[in-house]
């Protein structure tokens, strides 16, 4: 007889691993089907990871509530799942009158949300605050609340503490077919059939063709829209504190300039209709254009320090608001359709806001007696070592040689390391799973020493040839051949 | 700061330059067991194990040499004389007061205090997200030098149809030996209207085996979802910008990139080590110094070389300077500096300055490399008016690193000019002009 799941979830982006997380602690069978071969292989890998303060949705939206109540919850989660977090705080910048009239609609509109200690600075605050902004700058919306953090370690975490706690997850599995069994849902890929008393859609940019797998008259579309971005040595990383925003138009939140948690200075994004939902490529003209935004707000950013760019693609709706509601068609499935940006910051919310909306369509929640609230079954995960003090470092060194053994220079990043996040559940297979895990790869020579190293540690680990090491998903082969 | 053990001299990287100047710390009085040179691969020798083609060595020694042969002299010179050393050990960090703090699976973490410290830390390889080159990001996509090491160390092939970006020597020893292990190297593309690698490997590695090398071209656009199905290559225009119109695909599965050198020097700056902002490694006085007392640099993190045979030298002088530093606990004291300023299409002089000491120099040697391809000049150092050298030049290109010596005669006359900075520049002739 084959398993029967009380919830499935489509998608293991923020979304889909943060409501796996927070199913985690009742008495459910849950598992997450994902298409690609890791947690955030969408949207959720390629935002600005921003944790806004709540003041760009409209009023009296969803997007509004859960905003405002994720923005709050996610500084204790984090600290939580051992996600790093930073309450840098954020500035959205007007250039002269019209900009100004502008912070005001956003200062009535976020105090209408709710947001906390909302203020506008005058320009003498607003540089003292941030010296190298431009002179130009005449005021500032100030949201002390506003936050950074890594949105792949955030969904990492989230999955990985539902996966200890029994979550069953489901790589390559590319839903393409859902039925309707009684009340069983057959959630297919290809010849592969997932049983389920409930689902939850969680697919990102496809999630309107995964609602309209089961109710073909599902009305929201997704636009797919291209943001590109730049990433900054880790050098200019302190080129602002706060993530600097510029006023708001039709197109989106506009380009930024942010700290990274890593320590890294993030340039972008841009907003482009893209043909297809899967094209993250990047273009020269769009990489200009963040350039250029990018040199507005803060004219003596440099650069010409750029270790890498990168473009995501947002599940855009044409209504303008977070969808999370049964489909029309079957009252066990749940629709969550464009989770766009906020979605990150809004992702804890949106999860109890779903599962407020699965208790309603039936679910029964039982809390759990075993439920473990930590990131590892032993609870809170050990910090990187490049993270630890001198004190910490030669105890692990003395007690664990592989931590003695650095691969990744540029990150400082161990042997013992990348060990762990191959060794953690939903451990790394591929090269790309490994630099997601430990950053192993993402400084600023960009793997050029440490990717032999890596293919070599991931062969070793998981008994495989060095040959059958991918960069990222199947197809994506490294080495092609032994030589002569 | 506290430290848990010392050292007369440690030696950050355990490369050519590494090596060279452990040795020659070593013949000027340094205990083998006082010097610990810090390696952070398997085994010393650096980047040369990979390099398995012949060609080094013919300054040094006279004959061509591969690579690991090179490395294996001054390895087995190390070895028999018993100068420390420790593989898979990384310098996490170096302070101004000389604390170099390593991990090392055989000694642990460990801070260290050094009497010396001699940074040979080499220099990485830039990368297609420095040149921010547009596109997919997928598998294929490698440094040249990371090809090379799959291919040499660890025995496979990246790819079989190749696009190489850059004309640098590696690219191009890289075309060939992709071409030797069976892969087709399409064309080499070269953003500049000339090669930046040494003459004989474009006749060596290219011309040899038929590849086409494109001046003034780049890669504008990398295509192909999980592996790279193909290159866009566009010509450019004088100021290196694409000409809409030019482009080019060109289906591959590879694209190897020969893009420049960066010096290493991320541990030089947590020592507050002042760099030079063209070379990108120190600034150094004729003794290898850096601007910190008591740390020096050589080789490749000093600035990019063509040959190591150059680096040895250097690394000599670095070597005999920090033993000397440690002996003496210093140089003599200095009544002022000289700067060394370039001109004239010179773009940087190593050592950058000079530390005027009480007893003359009986030679000095500057590193330089030029800006353009020029025909028919002449390389002069000029000081309080007058040429004290001139050295005529048939041809000079910036792929090709120039040098300039001062005898002891000519040092004499540069010490009793009083003066505080020199200049190094090409004299540029009529015939070049037409």
């Amino acid at each position: 007889m084959e398993k029967i799941y009380d919830i499935a979830i489509i998608g293991a982006g923020v979304t889909g691993a943060m409501l796996a997380h927070k199913l985690a602690k009742y008495k459910l069978d849950v598992a997450v089907l994902e298409a690609g071969c890791d947690v955030a292989s969408g949207a959720s890998r390629a935002n600005s990871a921003i944790v806004h303060a709540g003041f760009d949705a409209a009023c009296g939206t969803l997007k509004a509530k859960l905003n405002v109540r994720g923005c709050a919850e996610l500084p204790v989660l984090a600290k939580q799942l051992d996600v790093p977090y930073k309450n840098n705080t954020s500035l959205v910048v007007a250039y002269g009158e019209e900009d100004e009239k502008m912070l005001e609609v956003l200062l009535e509109r976020g105090r209408k949300n709710g947001v906390p200690k909302l203020e506008i600075i005058d320009s003498a605050r607003l540089h003292e605050m941030e010296p190298s902004l431009s002179p130009e700058a005449t005021a500032a919306l100030y949201a002390p609340t506003a936050g950074i953090i890594c949105p792949y370690d955030l969904t990492m975490a989230a999955a990985e503490n539902a996966c200890i706690n029994g979550c069953e997850f489901y790589f390559d599995y590319k839903v393409d077919k859902i039925e309707r069994d009684g009340d069983i849902l057959n959630i297919c890929a290809g010849d592969k059939t997932i049983r389920a008393r409930y689902a939850a859609n969680c697919a990102g940019v496809h999630s309107d063709e995964i609602a309209r797998l089961i109710d073909p008259e599902f009305p929201i579309k997704l636009i797919p829209r291209r943001g590109e971005y730049m990433v900054l040595d880790k050098a200019e990383g302190k080129t602002v504190s706060a993530t600097i925003f510029m006023v708001p138009s039709k197109a989106g939140k506009g380009i930024l300039v942010s700290p990274t948690v890593d320590g890294n200075l993030l340039v972008g994004p841009n907003a482009h209709e893209v043909g297809f939902k899967d094209d993250t490529s990047t273009e020269a003209m769009g990489l200009e254009e963040i350039s250029q935004g990018a040199r507005r707000l803060v004219p003596s950013a440099n650069l010409r320090a750029v270790i890498t760019s990168f473009a995501g693609v947002r599940p855009t709706p044409d209504t303008d608001d977070f969808h999370i509601l049964p489909s029309a068609a079957a009252g066990n499935f749940l629709n969550l359709v464009g989770i766009e940006s906020p979605g990150l910051a809004s992702s804890p919310a949106v999860a109890e806001y779903a599962i407020e909306q699965l208790a309603k369509m039936g679910v029964t929640l039982k809390v759990r007696d075993d439920y473990n609230p930590f990131r590892t079954e032993k609870g809170h995960m050990r910090k990187p070592f490049r993270e630890l003090s001198n004190e910490e470092k030669a105890e692990l060194c003395k007690k664990e040689p592989a931590y003695a053994k650095i691969i990744c220079r540029c990150e400082t990043i161990t042997e013992g390391d990348i060990l762990a996040a191959i060794r953690r559940p939903l451990g790394a297979k591929t090269v790309d799973m490994v630099k997601m895990r430990t950053r192993a790869g993402m400084g600023r020579c960009q793997g050029g020493f440490c990717s032999p190293r890596v293919v070599e540690i991931l062969a070793n680990e998981l008994g495989v040839s060095p040959m059958d090491i991918k960069k990222r998903d199947c197809g994506s082969d490294i080495l092609c051949d032994k030589t002569k | 700061m506290e430290f848990d053990t010392q050292k007369q001299l440690v030696i950050v990287g355990g490369g050519p330059a590494g090596l060279a100047a452990a040795m020659e710390a070593f013949r000027n009085g340094i205990a083998p067991d006082d010097i610990l040179i810090i390696e952070r691969d398997r085994e010393l020798g650096g980047i040369l194990n990979q390099c398995i083609h012949a060609g080094f060595g013919l300054h040094m020694f006279g004959e061509e040499l591969t690579g690991p042969e090179y490395s294996g002299r001054f390895i087995e010179e190390v070895k028999n004389a018993g100068v420390g050393y420790v593989t898979n050990s990384m310098v996490l960090s170096i302070s101004d007061e000389r604390i170099v703090t390593f991990v090392s699976p055989e000694m642990g973490f460990v801070r260290m205090k050094a009497g010396a410290v001699v940074i040979c830390t080499g220099c990485r390889e830039r990368t297609r997200g420095a040149l921010n080159i547009p596109g997919t990001r997928p598998a294929g996509i490698y440094s040249a030098g990371t090809a090379q090491r799959y291919v040499n160390i660890e025995g496979f092939m990246p790819g079989k149809r190749v696009v190489i970006l850059g004309s640098g020597d590696i690219g191009l020893i890289m075309a060939r030996r992709m071409t030797l292990e069976g892969a087709k190297v399409l064309r080499v593309c070269e953003l500049m209207p000339y090669s930046g690698g040494l003459a004989r490997n474009i006749a060596q590695c290219l011309d040899d085996f038929d590849i086409p090398l494109y001046l003034s071209h780049t890669v504008t656009e990398i295509r192909g979802k999980e592996r790279v199905e193909g290159v866009v290559i566009s010509k450019v225009d004088e100021n290196r910008r694409p000409i809409p119109g030019t482009e080019e695909y060109v289906e591959c599965d590879t694209l190897l990139l020969s893009v420049g050198l960066i010096p290493e020097n991320e541990l030089a700056k947590l020592a507050g080590i002042e760099l030079d902002r063209i070379t990108g490694g120190a600034v150094v006085n004729q003794y290898n110094e850096t601007t910190v007392k008591g740390i020096f640099a050589c080789g490749n993190a000093l600035h990019v070389h063509d040959l190591v045979d150059f680096v040895t030298r250097e690394a000599y002088t670095a070597g005999r300077s920090a033993a000397k530093f440690i002996k003496d606990g210093g140089f003599e004291v200095a009544t002022g500096e000289i700067i060394c300023k370039t001109s004239g299409g010179v773009r940087y002089t190593v050592p950058q300055k000079l530390i005027k000491s009480v007893t003359v120099p009986e030679e000095l040697k500057f590193y330089m490399r030029v800006d353009n391809i020029y025909k028919n000049v002449k390389l002069e150092l000029h000081a309080g008016g007058e040429t004290l050298k001139s050295v005529k030049k048939r041809s000079v290109a910036p792929g090709e690193m120039e040098s300039l010596t001062l005898g002891a005669a000519e040092c004499a006359k540069l010490y009793s000019l009083g003066v505080n900075e020199l200049e190094i520049t090409l004299l540029h002739s009529e015939e070049e002009a037409k």
